[in-house]
């Protein structure tokens, strides 16, 4: 393989990661569809999804076309099984309850705004197209679920306690988020991908100044779950993938 | 070199075609046009071949190919044989698009318009800093002594907002 074709594989599967995260939190917010708490918030998760999948939609179709023979987006979102799916484990963890499902949303659009502000300046000039888009509505994201984080946390001992759970829950898959692999760091080191690990105390930062204004705590020591970015999930996406792709597996070419 | 494929300049080509477009209304928002709207970025002809240059709203916008299509239709009744339309993301659409008919089209619709895009933090800002930002003056009676009831309202773009002088709830399409 020539160095060309290897860089080739590497900004696919670096695409896959950015579109599989958005695909997959999107699918999971859609399970609130009906469900959430109140009208206003069922409107705001689904707009939110609405807003992700558009994301993945861009992020899928750039992959597709990056890949020898090209795929559609359409292949990729419906036609891989999981093993195949590069997103990163904590949008795979399950909804829960609206505590769990919050601050997974949290933790996730707090990294994202950073990563996409970092790729707005890719050299890759579609990237930094498809991320400058993606990031004025990561921005309305992270208002929204900063918000829920305070409420939460900050409400009754019943909502505060599910909060801090949740976060303790969702800290293992955190550490992933940061993590630079040998497909990151190669395309950090050309300017087209971000320096994660370089971003975590920003991050940091915030998310301790949100909690400290919900009175919840970041779990010490969490551990490190990792895998999801080179296709080891657990069988949690499995379930997903079953929901998302039923109807495509079911009816091959169905159109409505 | 001469490029066959070259730009025809000549405004008066596609003066027709703009006008064309500024009737088709936007499928969320029927009292304003996709030109108000600022997501008609570029008008050209090729040779035969007329290109629409549009910039979505949303990356999720599922008014898209719906919009697409009410172009085709449009522009097909217009005479227009060949068209090509193109989506280009860069620079990202922004309300400061959206054209001071539409605007006036908006608050006649009850819709308080897009103020100003506030600046974009290239820092995590934490809530509630943002939100001391300025508040929408009532579309209905003017006034500015209005609160914010939800961040989502019937559409992805709008906020719902309640005027407490003439206490109407009304729509405020989100600075963007």
């Amino acid at each position: 393989m020539n160095t060309l074709e290897r860089a080739g594989t590497s900004l696919s599967n670096y695409l896959l990661r950015l579109g599989d995260s958005a695909l997959i939190i999107s699918q999971q917010l859609c399970g609130w569809c009906g469900h959430a708490p109140t009208l206003e918030e069922d409107v705001a998760l689904s707009n939110i999804a609405l807003d992700l999948l558009g994301q993945s939609r861009l992020w899928l179709e750039y992959a597709g076309a990056s890949m020898v023979p090209a795929q559609d987006e359409d292949d990729l979102a419906y036609r891989r099984d999981a093993h195949q799916f590069r997103n990163v484990l904590l949008v795979e963890q399950p909804n829960g309850n609206f505590a769990d499902t919050q601050v997974r949303q949290f933790l996730f659009d707090s990294w994202h705004c950073l990563l996409l502000t970092e790729l707005s300046s890719s050299t890759d000039t579609k990237i930094g197209a498809i991320a400058t888009k993606a990031r004025k509505e990561a921005t309305y994201h992270l208002q929204h679920s900063s918000q829920w984080i305070v409420r939460l946390g900050d409400g009754s001992a019943r909502s505060h306690r599910y909060a801090q759970r949740a976060l303790e829950l969702c800290a293992d898959y955190v550490g992933e988020l940061f993590e630079m692999d040998a497909i990151d760091l190669e395309l950090a080191n050309v300017g087209i991908g971000a320096d994660m690990a370089a971003l975590q105390p920003q991050w940091q930062a915030y998310v301790e100044q949100v909690l400290a204004a919900a009175n919840l705590v970041y779990p010490a020591n969490p551990i490190k779950r990792r895998g999801g970015k080179r296709g080891q999930h657990s069988e949690l996406l499995v379930g997903v993938l079953m929901e998302m792709q039923h109807l495509a597996r079911s009816y091959p070419g169905a159109q409505w | 070199m001469v490029n066959l494929f070259q730009a025809v300049e000549d405004p008066q080509a596609t003066a027709g075609i703009w006008a064309v477009l500024a009737d088709i209304p936007d499928p969320e928002m029927p009292y304003i046009s996709i030109v108000d709207l600022g997501i008609v970025r570029e008008v050209r002809w090729q040779l035969n071949l007329l290109n629409v240059v549009l910039t979505p709203t949303y990356s999720g916008c599922p008014a898209r190919r719906e919009i697409e299509r009410s172009i085709r239709d449009a522009l097909g009744q217009a005479g227009v044989d060949a068209l090509h339309i193109e989506t280009r993301l860069h620079p990202a659409w922004t309300t400061e698009w959206v054209s001071a008919l539409g605007r006036e089209k908006m608050r006649a619709a009850g819709v308080a318009p897009p103020l100003a895009e506030t600046q974009q933090c290239q820092t995590l800002t934490f809530w509630p800093n943002p939100r001391a930002a300025a508040l929408p003056p009532c579309p209905h009676c003017g006034h500015a002594d209005t609160r914010i009831q939800n961040e989502s309202s019937g559409s992805r773009c709008k906020a719902l907002y309640h005027c407490d002088v003439c206490r109407n709830p009304f729509e405020y399409f989100k600075s963007f």
